[in-house]
Formats: C-alpha cells, sequence, structure tokens
C-alpha cells in the first residue's frame, strides 16, 4: 500500500441486507482499535450505519446542486431553455417559466446557452451530511432529503468532501447504495478496492453475479464476503472457485451476531466468531492491496 | 383489477419470498410484475419461460465522430459531468459519465457529435409456472433506474392483465424510497410492506410510509423474524397502530425460506407453519381490497 495515499474500500451489493452495513460498522470499528478510519454511509436513501456509531454529530453540513432560477426581469420568452433541457426541467408556461427541480440534471445547459442570461444556476439543497469522531474512528453520514430522487449528485460531493477533509485517514471505508445502477458506479469510483457482501442462497448468487459483473465492466478489484454462512447450499461458494473470485472471509450464521445487529450492536467487540471473520477479512484486503 | 404492490423501505427482509409466496396462493387470477429491476430475483422461485424479449432504451448518449472532429475541445469545457475524455487519438466520450443532456452537441462548431438511444435494460413476457403471466427485467451495468423501466414494467404487465381479464397485479416493488418506488406505487391500490425488527428495518420502514402516505392507498404489514428482536417488533407494531397500518402476520424466523428457495419453492409450498400464516395475511388484504 501507498503509504501517503488514504486506501479507499467500498462495501457493496448486489441489493440490500446481505450485510453490508454489518460489515461495514465491525470493519471499521475493528480497524479503528488499531489505527485512524474512516467510515463513510453513502447508502444516502437509506442511512443505517449511525445507528452503530456511537456519539452525537459534531458537524452537519448542507449539501445542494445548482438548478436554474428564473430571472422574469432578464427573460423575454424567447423559449430557448424549453429547447435546450433534454430533460424536461424547464418549460415555458404562458408568460412564465417554471424550473422542475426533480427532473434537472445541472447539466448548465439551459443557463449557459439562454441569450439573456435570464436562468443563473442557484445552489439547492439535496442532502446533509454530519459527522463525529469516536477515539480512532471518523463516522459521516450523507442523507438524500426525502423529497430528493437523485442520489448521484450527493454521492458525488461526498467523495469530493471527502478528499478535501479527510486526506490524513490513511483508511477510508465507504458503505455504498445496494443495486447496480448509477448511485453503486458512483459510490464506489475512485475506491481502491471493493468487498461485495453477499448470502449462500440463490438470491445472493443471482444478486452476486449481477453485482461482479458491474464491477468487472469497472475494472474494479473486487472480493467477496459471504454473510451468514451456513444457511443455504454451496452454489456462491463454487461459482467464485469456478471464477477465480477472491473469498474474503466467510462469517458464519449465529442466531447471535443477528439478535446483536438487529439491536444496533457492534458485534465485532464481543462475538469471537464475528471478530474472526472481520479479522481475517481486513488481513485478506490488505494482502490483495499489497499485491500490485 | 386491483393492484397490490409490495414494499420494504430496507433491503432482505423477504420481500421477494413472501410476494413469490403470494404468487404461489392466488395462482391463475395474478398478472406478476417484478419491479425490483435492481435485483430481479422473482424468476428464480417462478420459473419463467422468458417467451417474448424487448431491448429497453432510456435516454441517450454522446458519439464524437473523430472524422468530423476538429479538436477544438468546446464540448469538454462544457461537460458538466467530466464525461468526456482527451487522449492521443482525440476526444471520447466516457459511456458511465455520460448522463446525456446533449449539451455538448449543441455547442460543437463541426456538427460532429451525435446522440444516441441508451440501452438500458431487457424487459421480458414469460409464462410462470402458477400458470399465468409475468414482465420482469434486467438493466444495464450502470443504467440509470430512474423508474422508467420499472414504470414499463408496471404497463405492460397491466396491459396483459386488463386483456387476460386478471384480477389482481402483484407488483414486486424495489427496496428504499426512490424513484424506482415511486414508479411502482403509481397508480396501486394497496401497499403490502414486509419489514423486519432491526433498528434500519424500523427506520426505512418509517421513510417508506411517509412516501406511500403522498397517495392515501390502504397498507399492510408483514414482520418477518419478528422473534429475533421482540422488542423491537413491539416498536414497530406500536409505529403500525399509530399509522393505522394493519398488522397482516408477525413470522418468526425460519430456515425453511431459505430451503425452500434452494429448491426454486415458496413457503406456501413447504409444511412450516409460515405456510398458515401467509394463507391469513392473504385474507385480510382480500379483505381490504373487497372492502370499497
Ligand atoms: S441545468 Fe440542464 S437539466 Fe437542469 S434545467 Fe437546465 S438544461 Fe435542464
Ligand atoms: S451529452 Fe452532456 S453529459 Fe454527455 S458528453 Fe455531452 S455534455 Fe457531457
Amino acid at each position: 500500500m501507498d503509504k501517503s495515499k488514504p486506501v479507499k474500500i467500498a462495501i457493496a451489493s448486489g441489493k440490500g441486507g446481505t450485510g453490508k452495513t454489518l460489515i461495514s460498522t465491525n470493519l471499521a470499528s475493528y480497524i479503528s482499535e488499531k489505527t485512524d478510519c474512516l467510515l463513510v454511509d453513502l447508502d444516502v436513501e437509506e442511512p443505517n450505519s449511525k445507528i452503530f456509531i456511537e456519539g452525537d454529530f459534531s458537524l452537519q453540513e448542507e449539501i445542494f446542486k445548482a438548478i436554474p432560477q428564473w430571472d422574469e426581469s432578464r427573460c423575454t420568452l424567447c423559449g430557448a431553455c424549453t429547447t435546450n433541457c433534454k430533460f424536461h426541467a424547464v418549460l415555458q408556461l404562458g408568460t412564465m417559466v417554471a424550473v422542475f427541480k426533480e427532473l434537472c440534471h445541472s447539466c448548465y445547459a439551459c443557463s449557459e446557452l439562454c441569450p439573456e442570461e435570464a436562468l443563473p444556476m442557484k445552489p439547492h439543497k439535496i442532502g446533509e451530511i454530519g459527522i463525529l469522531k469516536n477515539g480512532a474512528l471518523n463516522f459521516m453520514e450523507c442523507r438524500l432529503s426525502l423529497e430528493e430522487e437523485q442520489a448521484v449528485p450527493l454521492i458525488n460531493q461526498a467523495h469530493e468532501y471527502v478528499n478535501q477533509h479527510f486526506s490524513d485517514s490513511s483508511i477510508q471505508l465507504f458503505d455504498c447504495p445496494p443495486g447496480t445502477s448509477c448511485p453503486v458506479i458512483a459510490a464506489t469510483k475512485n475506491t481502491d478496492f471493493v468487498v461485495l457482501a453477499t448470502e449462500p442462497t440463490p438470491f445472493g448468487l443471482n444478486d452476486l453475479r449481477l453485482a461482479i459483473e458491474t464491477m468487472r465492466g469497472l475494472n474494479k478489484k473486487f472480493g467477496v464476503v459471504i454473510n451468514r454462512y451456513g444457511i443455504g447450499d454451496d452454489e456462491v461458494e463454487n461459482y467464485c472457485i469456478s471464477e477465480e473470485i477472491p473469498i474474503l472471509a466467510r462469517i458464519p450464521f449465529d442466531r447471535k451476531i443477528a439478535e446483536d445487529y438487529s439491536q444496533g450492536k457492534i458485534a465485532v467487540r464481543g462475538n469471537e466468531k464475528l471478530r474472526k471473520a472481520i479479522s481475517e477479512l481486513f488481513i485478506n484486503i490488505e494482502n490483495h492491496l499489497n499485491h500490485d | 383489477m386491483t393492484e397490490i404492490v409490495v414494499l420494504s423501505g430496507k433491503g432482505g427482509t423477504g420481500k421477494t419470498s413472501v410476494t413469490a409466496a403470494l404468487s404461489v396462493l392466488i395462482g391463475k387470477e395474478a398478472v406478476i410484475a417484478d419491479c425490483d429491476v435492481d435485483a430481479a430475483n422473482m424468476h428464480l422461485l417462478l420459473e419463467p419461460d422468458f417467451s417474448e424479449s424487448y431491448d429497453f432504451y432510456s435516454g441517450e448518449i454522446a458519439r464524437i465522430n473523430s472524422e468530423l472532429c476538429s479538436q477544438c475541445g468546446r464540448c469538454q469545457q462544457v461537460c458538466r459531468f467530466g464525461a468526456i475524455d482527451f487522449n492521443e487519438d482525440g476526444y471520447k466520450v466516457s459511456e458511465l459519465d455520460c448522463e446525456g443532456c446533449d449539451y455538448c452537441r449543441k455547442v460543437c462548431p463541426e456538427q460532429a457529435i451525435e446522440m444516441l438511444p441508451r440501452k438500458s435494460g431487457i424487459l421480458y413476457k414469460s409464462n410462470i409456472r402458477t400458470g399465468t403471466k409475468m414482465v420482469h427485467a434486467t438493466m444495464g451495468i450502470g443504467a440509470d433506474n430512474s423508474g422508467k423501466l420499472v414504470a414499463r414494467v408496471k404497463a405492460e404487465a397491466k396491459e396483459i392483465g386488463q386483456k387476460e381479464n386478471k384480477s389482481i397485479m402483484l407488483v414486486d416493488g424495489s427496496p428504499g424510497t426512490g424513484c424506482p418506488v415511486v414508479s411502482a406505487l403509481a397508480g396501486a391500490n394497496y401497499a403490502l410492506l414486509v419489514t423486519e425488527p432491526t433498528m434500519s428495518g424500523l427506520h426505512d420502514l418509517k421513510r417508506v410510509v411517509k412516501v406511500i402516505q403522498r397517495t392515501r392507498m390502504k397498507m399492510g404489514c408483514i414482520i418477518n423474524k419478528s422473534d429475533l428482536n421482540p422488542s423491537m417488533t413491539d416498536e414497530i407494531h406500536q409505529f403500525l397502530g399509530e399509522e393505522n397500518i394493519t398488522l397482516l402476520a408477525d413470522l418468526h424466523f425460519d430456515t425453511e425460506f431459505n430451503k425452500a428457495m434452494i429448491l426454486k419453492k415458496t413457503i406456501v409450498e413447504t409444511d412450516s407453519p409460515i405456510k398458515l400464516q401467509i394463507e391469513e395475511a392473504w385474507g385480510k388484504i382480500v379483505e381490504t381490497i373487497s372492502k370499497k
């Protein structure tokens, strides 16, 4: 590992509920026993990691995206904005121009191509980030406002924020949104390694395959953690072996781990089975990162 | 035709297992729509024949014709998404980054840029083993799951349902609260919530309920793995009471769900006590939807 640059590790999965948050919060807690660690919850629609982190946010900041704002006094109703917006986010309605902010992608076309400069771009709040420090653990939560539908602008800005404010955090973990669509692409972008969480069931295998296809498409280095190991069959394991995908850890199915999780407890501190799996995971990630 | 949408807020609560079980219970009377396009899994339990498939296009993508390009760099300057790369071969659009806003094409003095439709998934119409039809889809890597594919899956299922005189349309919605969920909810008559007694389960349930409440549709809730955290289950009961949401069933943690899944069966095709509970829950839903 290059010691001068932070190592960025994404924790993702083909679908939610496979243990992404269990892994990221416990891994962060485990790492921070020894060294500085930053955990960023990028599952912006449903950020849940905070439940497991003690303490209150010491800093909260609003995050904005740029959307055009109609300046009536300058507008000549030429109609250029309506034609220039591919997303039908600016419409001329009678003698006024309306901007539908949920549809706007902040591309600036309407604004910069307006001959009268009647659509200046103005910040519009799309979410919030909260930050807290708990010993060696820094935690950052990114939450999308409920009325907002686009996660990507918030995720991109969160990455930028981390680069600006946490460049001295040597290990950075990113709890990503589930799935394979654009929010995951944005969340895993610029990370050095992706941990894919899955379950040993037919659903788990199907979702894992999609996630792997995505990571291969993005040219990412990745490995798999099998969570609830023992509840299903061997197909996930066989698949990883035949595809030569590293299995970084197997977290055994254990009622106690499930109960601790459901109560918002970090099990890595007291549960030996989980502790063993998480330490193995960390060693394996380090090995893979050191390998090039 | 009554439209029932199954949602969960959080992923991994058993939403799809429950939806598939209901599909088996309702049988021929229902048309099925798998709108969890980001992690579609129903096909693993319902054996679709993929008899018809259609490419799905959504949005556009820019392409630069290098023969016409004079390398002025104007496109790169205006693109807010960093989607235009420059190297020894000239300017090139990065497909994963391009949002299709069309700004670059508009400013290119050589008219070297064209916008092409973006293939974002494949839609299937299938016959399934319960003697009815299902509409489902797979999404392309990094495609924008903005709800358009979900809307299309639903529209196709509705058309089939109306043509074939089905009384029920059963929709497996996606997790979260974003655009795909809003699309899945549009026009529905009843929302079935499947949750689990974890802090994040309740938290996400509250968020999705808020979204559903904008529509005034009736809601019912199944709590899966209710015995893993009895006090959290109580808290969910209380929340359901306050919001006037019918409690349909408390399902105990049961490994039969996974065993059935491995055999490509649903829980109502096993001897698990949960079978009866799902049947009762369905009875309560029928009671509610036949009221008005
Ligand atoms: S910034 Fe782009 S997406 Fe937003 S309203 Fe203007 S043209 Fe439309
Ligand atoms: S269409 Fe928009 S996003 Fe795509 S390359 Fe052109 S300017 Fe960039």
